[in-house]
């Protein structure tokens, strides 16, 4: 069974925020697309209907609308002198599944890299000396600028209806913003979030400080939108099931309910469900991408040719992708040489808990983003000669729930069992709020993906392998950060306040977070970089990579937002400069 | 709408109607294409079911025995609030235990299993229900030799807790099982069960959200967004009332 379909314009890996944000570009350009996607179809009125989508144990526990690791997982150490085994339950991190993927469970906090991000390596060598970073430190330069993509986060913005308060526009710093962002060319298109009692008692304690509290980027909406598709989503009633659910309100961003409603429309558009890609195939020379092999959910392999083959799933996904179609030299960090798998990098995440005797939170009035943040901590916002690290972290008090079989706070000593467990369970429910930092990420030689020699996939395919450690620089900051939390939260006076920097090693097991990045970075070098500025890989010119796998490495925001831009901006790449001349947009 | 193969004649809910699969249902498995406009099918949602606490689905008569007499330490009664017996987490842990989650279904359990550091996570071969089966097993062998011939649920309630600090210290091991690891899922099964929706057996009446103040599966805070620090009264909601 199976055999070889008829040729389309455009195949697409993954119909996720990236698969979803490229196919409309593309087929509104004329382009017939095809989007294979290997998870199921999903919608609002049928998956995720506000009759049952509030079902923590469902979708927060047994991680229903999550990639299952028995269709595919990753293998895990911490250093090559260790075997790498299976991630048999995901903890750590949770990657999507189906239409939609990891936008359908996001929070929905937005941000904007800073211009610093994007010329990391340059930005810090400038400032504090060729010597400043520790020499097993890989960052690099992305080889775009803010500026460069400005025009695109309006566009992401304005697709998803983001609610927020400039900080800067056009360079005029706006009160109420971030100071420390790029300027923007536009105000969000919605306005803030309203805050409940914690992130206003944050705000107010981090203003005394001295420091610069706005609210957080939110695609959970704060009003109705209708997005520039004609689109229209729903006010956000703060019902506290964001992060790990679908939104039955139609109030959070995602490709179902910003894209997919008009892209669903259009004849030149087709996705394929339950179907997924096995190889990228192409030709003897490998220079050329001739299509994809896909199975679908009998087992049956088709191939599929297309002139155009762009690389949409969620981040392992696509590294392990170009692994397994062998695009790109594997990267070896005994050598250092080689890029793909080069760079993994993740978000070094800590914070606070604050007690009060006195204090009402209602923690479950909640939303992914709904909260208030400084940014004076992160990046280079702030001197780091005398501190001996480089990056920083987002602090924020962001109230996402209270959803009580993961959120039941209690101060250390207690009893995990028995009734001092219960009455302290009782008593310190309501009255606690948090204080957390999203630090950045250093990528660095030892930290990488590749493929695993022993584990396979039921396709008898090989796993994809992370090695990664905290890099010291890592910790460092964490510390340092906490550390600025800890101040703040003594000034609020709670009872109590329990810190919890990040520490090595790194375990696959408790919940950090799902922004996995690198494996495949961007940059204007091929020595360094799978793909060039326009996302376009080296290698195999019809071949393209979206998502945060092209990140060289990982700043101290949620990654979204500049996924979303740089998916806008390799469309127009392929729009505009590609189709003209199909080949390679950089020589290098 | 184009479609390759169509969805099956049964649906989604009638699927799991028959197949009780509970939660963690995976979706239809057909390979489908769709073009032209949004696919959608009647009736495709795939509710939950509410689970059948008037029998067991998984336990013998002996191990739910065992079992409400464990939960029931691990969350005692108080006067304010049901302890995890009467809470029905006996009754939840069935539940999940006769389904998907019970068989490990989803997780990778391909070989070879070999031990790891803390840092790479759980590579027990054993799937929940195989180390509930075999831990009640040898739980109720180490309760006859060391009480007088006596089962867990008629010991003394300072023995029971006595029992299970060793456990979870790691103190008192069980023949043939680690018995810390059955500590540790029996606990975090039962906070399951205490405070998920009650659709699936557990937190009976809502004891568990009530204790906290939880308002359970209300769908808007709008209007008490900012009303700062004031306790709301709210009376939790269940699914279960929506379905």
């Amino acid at each position: 069974m199976g055999g070889t379909l008829p040729s389309t314009d455009v195949v697409i890996i993954g119909l996720g925020w990236t698969g979803a944000i490229l196919a409309e570009q593309l087929t509104k350009a004329g382009l017939n697309v095809i989007a294979i996607e290997r998870g199921p179809w999903r919608d609002t009125s049928t998956d995720f209907p506000t009759t049952y989508a509030q079902d923590e144990l469902r979708y927060g526990i047994r991680l229903d609308l999550f990639q299952r690791p028995a269709q595919d997982t990753l293998t895990f150490r911490n250093n090559v002198n260790q075997t790498a085994l299976p991630i048999r339950q995901f903890g750590s991190f949770i990657p999507g599944n189906g239409v939609g993927g990891a936008g359908v469970h996001w929070n929905g906090q937005v941000w904007r890299f800073l211009p610093s991000d994007f010329t990391a390596r340059s930005h810090i060598e400038q400032r504090y000396g060729k010597s400043f970073l520790a020499p097993d430190v890989t960052i690099q330069d992305w080889g775009v600028t803010y500026d460069d993509l400005e025009p695109y986060y309006d566009k992401f913005d304005k697709l998803c209806g983001i609610s927020g308060k400039a900080g800067n526009l056009k360079g005029q710093i706006q009160s109420g913003g971030n100071p420390f962002e790029g300027p923007r060319s536009n105000e969000f298109p919605t306005p803030p979030m309203r805050q409940t009692y914690a992130p206003t008692l944050f705000a107010q304690a981090a203003s005394a400080m001295g420091y610069h509290p706005f609210p957080q980027p939110s695609a959970n909406i704060s009003q109705a939108y209708t997005n520039t598709l004609g689109v229209r989503m729903g006010p956000c009633s703060y019902c506290g099931f964001c992060e790990r659910f679908g939104c039955g309100n139609y109030s959070k961003a995602s490709a179902q309910t910003t894209v997919l409603p008009a892209l669903f429309r259009r004849t030149n558009f087709t996705a394929r469900t339950n179907s997924e890609v096995l190889k990228i195939e192409l030709t003897g020379d490998g220079k050329r991408a001739t299509g994809v092999t896909y199975a679908d959910a009998n087992g049956e392999v088709w191939e599929q040719p297309a002139e155009l083959v762009l690389v949409c799933s969620f981040s392992f996904n696509c590294v392990r992708m170009l692994l397994l179609s062998n695009i790109g030299q594997p990267y070896d960090p005994a050598s250092g040489t080689g890029v793909v798998g080069r760079n993994y990098a993740y978000q070094t995440t800590s914070g606070a808990n604050l007690f009060f005797d006195d204090k009402v939170f209602n923690p479950f009035i909640g939303a992914g983003a709904l909260g208030m943040v400084i940014d004076d901590f992160n990046g280079d916002n702030f001197d780091h000669g005398k501190l001996g690290f480089g990056g920083g972290a987002s602090i924020s008090t962001i109230i996402t729930n209270g959803r009580p079989i993961l959120y039941r706070p209690v101060p250390p000593g207690t009893p995990r069992w028995g009734a001092a467990w219960k009455s302290a369970t009782r008593d310190n429910y309501q009255r606690v709020m948090p204080i957390a930092a999203q630090g950045s990420s250093y990528s660095q030689r030892g930290a990488y993906l590749d493929l695993d020699p022993t584990y396979k996939d039921p396709r008898g395919r090989p796993l994809l392998r992370m090695t990664f450690d905290f890099h010291p620089n890592d910790i460092k900051m964490s510390a340092y950060v906490t550390d600025r939390i800890g101040e703040i939260a003594q000034s609020l006076n709670p009872r109590q306040v329990v810190s919890a920097p990040r520490t090595g090693p790194y375990s696959v097991v408790p919940y950090q977070s799902t922004h996995n990045t690198g494996g495949a970075a961007m940059g204007v070098d091929p020595k360094t970089s799978v793909v060039n500025r326009y996302l376009q890989s080296w290698d195999v010119s019809n071949v393209f990579v979206l998502g945060a796998s092209v990140f060289p490495q990982n700043a101290g925001y949620n990654p979204t937002g500049t996924v979303g831009a740089l998916a806008f901006w390799a469309a127009d790449a392929i729009v505009n400069q590609y189709l003209k001349n199909p080949g390679p947009l950089m020589h290098a | 709408m184009k479609k390759d193969s169509g969805r099956p004649g049964q649906s989604r809910r009638q699927v799991l109607v028959a197949g009780a699969a509970l939660a963690a249902s995976v979706s239809s498995v057909r390979a489908e294409t769709f073009s032209g406009k949004l696919p959608w099918t009647p009736g495709a949602t795939s509710a939950p079911q509410p689970i059948d606490t008037s029998t067991w689905h998984f336990f013998t008569a002996d191990e739910a025995a065992s079992v409400q007499a464990l939960v029931d330490r691990l969350i005692p009664p108080d006067p304010e609030t049901a302890g995890g017996k009467d809470s029905g987490c006996a009754a939840f842990i069935d539940g999940q235990l006769a389904g998907p989650y019970g068989s490990a279904k989803g997780l990778y359990m391909e070989g070879p299993f070999q031990a790891g550091t803390p840092q790479q996570g759980p590579q027990d071969p054993a799937t929940p229900a195989e180390l509930y089966r075999a831990a009640l097993k040898s739980l109720d062998d180490y309760c006859h030799a060391n009480f007088d011939g006596k089962a867990f649920a008629e010991l003394e309630v300072a023995d029971q807790d006595a029992l299970l600090a060793g456990f979870d210290g790691g103190a008192i091991a069980l023949d043939g099982v680690d018995a810390k690891l059955f500590f540790e899922l029996l606990l975090q099964n039962t906070m399951e069960g205490f405070f998920s929706d009650p659709l699936y057996g557990g937190n009976r009446d809502m004891a568990g959200w009530k204790m906290i103040g939880f308002p359970g599966s209300r769908y808007d805070y709008r209007e008490y967004v900012e009303q700062h620090n004031r306790m709301l009264d709210l009376p939790p909601v269940s699914i279960r009332s929506k379905l």
